[in-house]
């Protein structure tokens, strides 16, 4: 009985703790910016993306194998706003996402695809690599060891 | 050293395929031939009266393409007659995501009736020549002395959601623009999309 408890206990704050916050791009840049010397490794995916899903547990292995590194992995959603509460925040709960989840606060895809990078077509999955002025932007998928290198190579 | 010299050929032939090529606008389209869902060949050279085409990258599996599916029957409906037809090809591969197979484009199409070819592009050749890098993605072209030139590349609207309070028809009003013998204003927009199923391997 009180195992069961303490798993309930555990579940209800795990629900509590899966917060999921909207996020400008001016936000992501302050953030990125304040970071000082931290890599942000920033994927934009989507609940309906079926490569962004499977890529997700890549990017959880990524962000374990550097938890004593200055690196920083953050998971942009691009659903839909009025989904947060349906589908995002219920997918990263039952996915047990760690890693800190935001959903994109912009409204003109003509602006922001520009604004990540000029070399994003809007097709996603799509990650960033950004530590102080060093930039890199793949319109891709990645493997676990695709991620590992390019993170081991960013110059 | 011939070991060497294949490997440059190698790398050489990678950074080929990785640049992000595909029409521009102003570009002249290279004609198709690709099956469409009723077994029969496509191309835009069967089209005698068309004066362009609304060419659209879609697929049976990406919920931007299934939201946006009755906004592309509605464009054929609205410009099919006015001479500019709708020809939606799947850029997907079958192998790579079975729900994507000439089968499953069949169903599709019968089961939304489609007014509008629905076409399979083994080997992503079409798609590469166009350079469609996700779905939807549209391009419309221009029968021109010339051949048919590329005049819009991108979104269907900037409202995939149905909710943008400002709301820019860019297909509609590309498609109204030439109609009166103008350019398009907005000759280019991107839009979030799902990427294309590229052939494993």
């Amino acid at each position: 009985m009180r195992i069961f408890l303490l798993i309930c206990l555990s579940l209800i704050s795990y629900s509590l703790s899966a917060q999921v916050k909207l996020l400008t791009l001016d936000e992501l840049d302050k953030r990125i910016a304040a970071g000082k010397d931290t890599t942000y490794v920033v994927n934009f995916w989507a609940t309906w993306c079926a490569p962004c899903v499977a890529e997700l547990p890549n990017f959880e292995k990524l962000r374990v194998a550097n938890l004593k590194k200055p690196v920083k992995v953050i998971l942009i959603s691009v659903d839909f706003k009025s989904k947060l509460q349906k589908e995002v925040i219920p997918f990263v709960v039952k996915n047990q996402l760690k890693a800190e989840v935001f959903l994109l606060n912009e409204t003109d895809q003509q602006k922001y695809i520009e604004r990540v990078d000029p070399k994003w077509t809007g097709a996603i999955p799509a990650t960033l690599f950004v530590k102080q002025k060093i930039r890199r932007f793949y319109e891709q998928e990645f493997t676990e060891k695709q991620l590992k290198n390019t993170l081991l190579n960013l110059k | 050293m011939k070991k060497l010299l294949l490997m440059g050929l190698v790398l050489i032939s990678l950074g080929a395929c990785a640049q992000t090529g595909g029409y521009k606008v102003g570009d002249v389209v290279k004609d198709f031939a690709l099956k469409n869902v009723d077994n029969k060949t496509v191309s835009m050279a069967d089209y005698k009266d068309a004066k362009g085409f609304i060419v659209v990258f879609t697929c049976n599996t990406c919920p931007v393409a299934q939201a946006y599916q009755n906004r592309v029957a509605e464009l054929n409906n609205s410009f099919a007659a006015k001479g500019y037809p709708v020809i939606a090809i799947n850029p997907n591969d079958a192998e790579a995501v079975p729900a994507e197979s000439f089968e499953k484009m069949q169903a599709e199409a019968k089961g939304k009736n489609f007014t509008y070819p629905y076409l399979l592009d083994p080997d992503h050749v079409v798609t590469k020549q166009f350079g469609a890098s996700r779905t939807p993605h549209v391009f419309i072209v221009n029968k021109t002395d010339k051949g048919n030139t590329v005049e819009y590349i991108g979104a269907i609207d900037n409202d995939p959601e149905g909710v943008n309070a400002t709301k820019e028809d860019y297909v509609k009003n590309a498609i109204n623009n030439l109609s009166n013998g103008k350019k398009p204003v907005v000759t280019s927009t991107k839009a979030v999309g799902c990427s294309i199923k590229w052939k494993k391997g």
